[in-house]
C-alpha cells in the first residue's frame, strides 16, 4: 500500500502512522458526554469508501486526510489537513472545521 | 447418530457407509422464539447454551456464508485464561473449564491440547509485569509459573538466547494453555446445537432488523423476512454494518490480522510460544505446520489479506527468536477482520433496542473466548440479565469511562 503524500509524492505504507477514522476531526465544543464518546469511540466502521488521518511520521510529517477502499485496500485521494496548499484543495476547509469544533 | 469409539471400528468394518450429515439443511420457519445472527464460533456457542442451558430450542442461527467461514476457521487456535484485570480474568478462567470438557460434552474431537504457553520477556521491566500478571492469574485460580532464562533453555533450547538485541530473561509458562483445532470447534457446536433442535441456516444473510416502538419484531433476509422477539448480533467484524441495520453505531473499527503456516514439518515445537519484543507467536499444528502471527497490519480493513510490510515483521522476529525455522516453507498466508473496541476488550450486552442483544469486539483474541462467550450471551438472550462473569462487558462502558483496557495502551481502536 501506498500513499500519495501531497508534499512528498507516493511513499510507501510504512512511513505512516495510522491514527483513526476523520471522525477525530469533529471534536467536540462542549462537554456533553455522548457527544465526546461518539468523538472518542463510536465509528461508522464502512466497508468500502472510509476517511481516515495517517501522519507521515517519517516523510515531512503532515498530517493526511486519506480516501481510501477498506475492502480492496486502494488508495484514492491524500490531502493535507492543515493548509490548502498543494494537493490540498479541500485542505482549508478541514482546518477551518478542526478551528470551529467540528460544528461543520 | 453418537460419536465413540466403536462407532468409529464398526464404520470402518462396513466401509463407512453409515455416516450421516453431521447437521440439517432446514428452510427458514417463518417465526422463532429467538435468532443468532452469524454462525461463527460465538454464534454457534450462543444457539448451543440457549438449548442446553435454557431449554429455548425454537430458534435459528442465519449465517450468510456457510458455518465456520468467518474468523473462526482463520485464526491461529491459541486457547489460555493469562488476562490481568477483573472483568477479563474471571470470564476467560469460566472459558477455560467450559474447554476443558468441551469434547465430552458436545461429543466431538475439538482436539484441545493443553500443551502450554509460554511468553517470553526480554527485560528487567518486562519480568516485573509478567510476574504481576503471573500472580492474578493464580489468584483467579488458574495456573502461572515464572521461568528464569535457564527455565525456558529447559524447556525451549532451540531458542536465540544469545540475540543481542533482545536476550531473553525468562517467561511466564501456562500450563494448561494451548490450542484447539479451529473448525471442530465450529462443526462441534454446530452439530451440538442441532440435534437439540436449533435449525442451522446456511447461505442466509440478514440484510434489515425490523423494529417496532422500540422493539425488534424480526430480521429481513436473503431468504425472506423472519420475526422473532429476541434477535442476537454475533457477527465479529461485521459488526458496525449489521448494527447500523438497528441504526447503531458501535465503539468498533474493523482491522485485518494476518496469520501464517508452513509446510508440514515433523514435531519440533511443543508449546505456544510468544516472542515478548517483535509481536511474534508461534505453534505447530497436529499436521505439522508451524502456525504463527504477529500484530495487527494497524489500519481500518475488511480485505481478507494483509499488507507486506506486516509479513516482512513476523517474518523477521520469527527469525530473531528462533532461528532454525528459517528453512521452512511457508504454505500460505491470509487475513482476518477484527473487530477492535477501544480498550480492547469485548461487548456482550442488550442494546437501546428492546430485544436486540450484541455479541461483538472479540479483537483477535475472540476463539479462547468462544465456549464463555456462547455461555454469557445465552444467559443475557434468555434471562434478560448478564451473566456474572461477563457483567462488565458493557456497551456503555465507554461513555461512562469503565474501560478493560487489559495492554493499558489507551483508548483507541488500533492499539490493543
Ligand atoms: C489470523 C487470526 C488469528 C487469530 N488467532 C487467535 C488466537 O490464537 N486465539 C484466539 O483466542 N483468537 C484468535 N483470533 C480471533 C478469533 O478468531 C475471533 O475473535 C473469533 O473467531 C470471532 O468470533 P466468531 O468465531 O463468532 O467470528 P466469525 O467466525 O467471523 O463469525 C461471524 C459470522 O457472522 C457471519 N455474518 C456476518 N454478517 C452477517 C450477516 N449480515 N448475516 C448473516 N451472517 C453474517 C459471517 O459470515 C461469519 O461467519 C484470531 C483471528 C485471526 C483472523
Ligand atoms: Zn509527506
Amino acid at each position: 500500500m501506498r500513499i500519495p503524500c501531497p508534499l512528498c509524492g507516493p511513499r510507501d505504507r510504512r512511513e505512516f502512522f495510522y491514527y483513526g477514522s476523520e471522525d477525530y476531526l469533529n471534536r467536540p465544543v462542549g462537554d456533553d458526554p455522548a457527544a465526546w464518546d461518539a468523538y472518542l469511540h463510536l465509528r461508522d466502521n464502512p466497508a468500502g469508501e472510509t476517511r481516515d488521518l495517517w501522519y507521515h511520521e517519517m516523510g515531512c510529517a503532515s498530517w493526511l486526510l486519506v480516501t481510501r477502499n477498506t475492502v480492496t485496500h486502494a488508495v484514492l485521494d491524500a490531502r493535507l489537513v492543515a493548509a490548502g496548499g498543494e494537493g490540498g484543495a479541500s485542505g482549508g476547509d478541514i482546518l477551518a472545521k478542526m478551528k470551529s469544533g467540528g460544528a461543520a | 447418530m453418537r460419536y465413540s469409539g466403536l462407532k468409529v471400528i464398526s464404520e470402518g468394518l462396513f466401509g463407512n457407509r453409515g455416516w450421516k450429515p453431521a447437521w440439517r439443511d432446514p428452510a427458514p420457519k417463518p417465526a422463532y422464539d429467538a435468532i443468532i445472527i452469524g454462525g461463527g464460533g460465538h454464534g454457534l456457542a450462543t444457539a448451543y447454551y440457549l438449548a442446553k442451558n435454557h431449554g429455548l430450542t425454537n430458534i435459528a442461527v442465519l449465517e450468510k456464508g456457510y458455518l465456520g467461514s468467518g474468523n473462526i476457521g482463520r485464526n491461529t487456535t491459541i486457547v489460555r485464561a493469562n488476562y490481568l484485570l477483573q472483568g477479563n480474568s474471571e470470564f476467560y478462567s469460566h472459558s477455560m473449564k467450559l474447554w476443558e470438557g468441551l469434547s465430552a460434552d458436545l461429543n466431538f474431537n475439538v482436539m484441545h491440547s493443553q500443551r502450554g504457553l509460554i511468553n517470553l520477556f526480554h527485560s528487567d521491566g518486562q519480568r516485573d509485569a509478567f510476574a504481576r500478571r503471573g500472580n492474578m492469574m493464580i489468584s483467579q485460580g488458574d495456573d502461572a509459573e515464572l521461568l528464569d532464562r535457564e527455565g525456558v533453555r529447559s524447556y525451549l533450547p532451540y531458542l536465540d538466547f544469545e540475540q543481542t538485541r533482545f536476550p531473553i530473561y525468562g517467561g511466564l509458562l501456562h500450563r494448561r494453555g494451548g490450542t484447539a483445532r479451529h473448525d471442530a470447534v465450529a462443526w462441534g457446536y454446530a452439530r451440538a446445537a442441532d440435534r437439540r433442535g436449533v435449525d442451522l441456516i446456511q447461505n442466509c444473510e440478514v440484510t434489515g432488523i425490523d423494529i417496532a416502538g422500540g422493539r425488534v419484531t424480526g430480521v429481513q433476509t436473503t431468504r425472506g423476512p423472519i420475526r422473532a422477539a429476541k434477535v442476537g448480533m454475533v457477527v465479529a467484524g461485521r459488526s458496525g454494518q449489521v448494527a447500523a441495520m438497528a441504526g447503531l453505531r458501535l465503539p468498533i473499527e474493523s482491522h485485518v490480522l494476518q496469520a501464517f503456516v508452513t509446510e508440514g514439518l515433523k514435531p519440533v515445537i511443543d508449546h505456544v510460544i510468544s516472542f515478548g519484543m517483535g509481536h511474534f507467536y508461534i505453534s505447530q499444528s497436529d499436521k505439522g505446520g508451524l502456525v504463527f502471527g504477529g500484530d495487527l497490519d494497524f489500519y481500518a480493513s475488511y480485505a481478507s489479506r494483509g499488507n507486506l510490510p506486516m509479513v516482512e515483521h513476523v517474518m523477521e522476529a520469527g527469525m530473531t527468536l528462533m532461528p532454525m525455522i528459517g528453512r521452512a516453507k511457508v504454505l500460505r498466508s491470509w487475513g482476518g477482520i477484527m473487530d477492535m473496541t477501544p480498550d480492547g476488550s469485548p461487548i456482550i450486552d442488550r442494546t437501546p433496542v428492546e430485544g436486540l442483544f450484541v455479541d461483538a469486539g472479540w479483537n483477535y483474541g475472540g476463539f479462547k473466548a468462544v465456549p464463555a462467550s456462547g455461555w454469557c450471551m445465552a444467559h443475557l438472550m434468555a434471562t434478560g440479565q448478564p451473566h456474572a462473569v461477563a457483567a462488565r462487558f458493557r456497551l456503555d462502558r465507554f461513555a461512562t469511562g469503565h474501560l478493560l483496557d487489559e495492554e493499558g495502551t489507551g483508548s483507541q481502536h488500533n492499539l490493543h
